[in-house]
């Protein structure tokens, strides 16, 4: 089966004023449909660059990305995009947010943007405009504002970064409600080890200076996954030893 | 012993009823504080003048003014300077206004067109406008052409300056997200950088509102035979104070009345801000 992004031998170098900083070396990786793929690295490990580059947000790299066999060379709504910040637009309400530039007169705009709203769980909020909202509730939005397009790929970069543990995880928990009831391929950058291993299909760990793949950790855990499963910490501390070695030395501190 | 967990509906709605009743006297209580200072102004100078402390020819009286406004409404003199003062601002307004708004978006909009325009126009911008007059008057005669282009020269630079503000305002991440949505230019100028640069564009129109009524009054006071402004210059020559006083009365009303049109839509408008309300 053709993925339906593919990413080979992606090579970027920063050119900076104190030389040039490789950022990401030799990185290749398939995405199928349905999948969802984490990525977690250290900070500076270009996790975050790799996302903007398969968005099509940054074209100066090496190597080729491909969405269902086509180069990426500008953002499109195929690629699904959720920022860190939920990045609404202040002046219009949700469901304003949700149809963006299309128009909520189109009957079949209106429909789709009602079932998002009833998916994303947002009833009764759709006049609200985002000052209004809560973090959690503004990313839902954001969520359903690109799912509207109906992307090929969600790509997230560390969307739930900015919330607080609690709406964390119920953020966590609808977006695996959304990812199995639309089935669009998701890729996830975090670098929290306990939501990579809760969310994702697999998990691919990255290194810093240069940024590569360092691991790739399936995840073969059924839904819905308990956090406190013998299972699951195995495989939580799995990765955190992928992601640092010295961390094996001290492998009993984590396997509780 | 039982606490009920809701109010009964009664209750409630007495209570509804008390902060509304509350809110009305809180309302007339600061009307009241407002009013003070000018009734109180009014009342001195209507005594004086009453009394013969200050000349009623030179100074006028609230009442004598007052009486003079029935007279020339009833004449249909000052309906119609004010008709025809009217529609000199607007016109002057809107293209000034719209030429403001249209090149300070533009100009916000991209980098080039800034770099070639923007420093003539800061530079005319700091010529004052009584300067200028005299070369409308020789170009355009004492004529309307005359008069609408000095308003409107008057009513560009505020809302110019203010949509170019408003447009680097706008917030570069959502650039970001109107690139990845695909947004149309026309969609991208509709749906993102007019709405964010609204609160500025919105602060121009109502400086250029204000310099809209100074030209004007500037350009009727100069040369014309109809106009409120040309009501003042009369009256001012037959010495006619309370005249004189329902023209200055009756700009300030109108000026005041279109600030607060500006101000409703402001309000209503931007809705979706959450900034400080004092």
């Amino acid at each position: 089966m053709q993925p339906v992004l593919e990413i080979e031998r992606v090579n970027k170098t920063f050119y900076g004023e104190q030389g040039t900083t490789p950022v990401l070396q030799s990185v290749s990786l398939a995405v199928h449909e349905g999948d969802f793929t984490t990525i977690i690295g250290p900070s500076g490990c270009g996790k975050s660059t790799l996302l903007k580059i398969i968005a099509g947000l940054d074209l100066s790299y090496e190597g080729s990305v491909q969405l269902r066999g086509k180069r990426i060379e500008r953002p499109t709504q195929e690629k699904g995009f959720i920022f860190q910040e939920h990045r609404l637009f202040p002046w219009m309400t949700v469901e304003q947010n949700i149809a963006a530039d299309r128009s909520l007169r189109d009957p079949g705009v209106r429909k789709a943007v009602d079932e998002l709203i009833e998916l994303v769980k947002l009833g009764g909020f759709e006049r609200a405009y985002p000052r209004q909202l809560s973090g959690g509730m503004a990313q839902r939005v954001a969520i359903a504002r690109a799912l509207l397009r109906q992307p090929e790929v969600l790509l997230l970069d560390e969307p739930f970064g900015a919330l607080d543990a609690f709406t964390r995880g119920h953020m966590q928990e609808a977006l695996l409600d959304i990812w199995q009831t639309n089935q669009t391929a998701m890729v996830l950058v975090t670098h929290d080890i306990d939501e990579a291993v809760f969310l994702s299909t697999r998990v691919v760990v990255m290194d810093a200076r240069p940024g590569t793949i360092k691991a790739i950790v399936p995840i073969d855990l059924p839904y819905p996954r308990s956090r406190t499963s013998r299972a699951f910490t195995e495989l939580r501390t799995l990765v955190l030893n992928r992601l640092d070695h010295r961390a094996e030395l001290e492998q009993d501190v984590y396997s509780i | 012993m039982t606490v009920p967990l809701t109010a009964p509906k009664e209750s409630i709605l007495e209570a509804e009823q008390r902060v509304r009743r509350k809110d009305l006297s809180r309302r007339w209580r600061l009307f009241a504080r407002g009013a003070a200072l000018p009734i109180l102004i009014l009342a001195v100078w209507q005594t004086l003048s009453a009394t013969g402390a200050i000349s009623e020819q030179l100074f006028s009286s609230p009442w004598l003014i007052l009486k003079q406004y029935a007279a020339l409404t009833l004449s249909g003199e000052l309906p119609h300077h004010l008709r025809i003062s009217i529609v000199r601002a607007s016109l002057g307004f809107l293209l000034g206004g719209s030429a403001g708004l249209i090149i300070g978006l533009l100009v916000g909009m991209y980098r080039r067109f800034e770099e070639t325009v923007n420093p003539t126009v800061q530079m005319l911008r700091t010529v004052p406008l009584l300067a200028i007059t005299p070369l409308f008057i020789m170009w355009f005669g004492f004529g309307e052409l005359s008069k609408v282009l000095l308003i409107s020269l008057g009513a560009f630079f505020p809302l110019y300056v203010n949509t170019f503000l408003g447009v680097r305002n706008v917030d570069a991440k959502l650039f970001d997200v109107a690139r990845v949505l695909e947004f149309s230019r026309f969609r991208q100028m509709t749906k993102l950088v007019l709405p964010a640069a609204l609160p500025n564009i919105l602060l121009g129109i109502r400086l250029s509102l204000s310099i809209a009524w100074l030209c004007l009054v500037v350009a009727e006071l100069l040369g014309a035979d109809t106009g409120v402004g040309y009501m003042i210059q009369d009256a001012r020559a037959f010495m006619q104070t309370d005249i004189v006083f329902v023209g200055i009365t009756i700009f300030a009303l109108v000026g005041k009345l279109s600030d607060s049109i500006v101000r409703y839509l402001e309000n209503r408008l931007l809705r979706w801000q959450d900034s400080y309300k004092g």
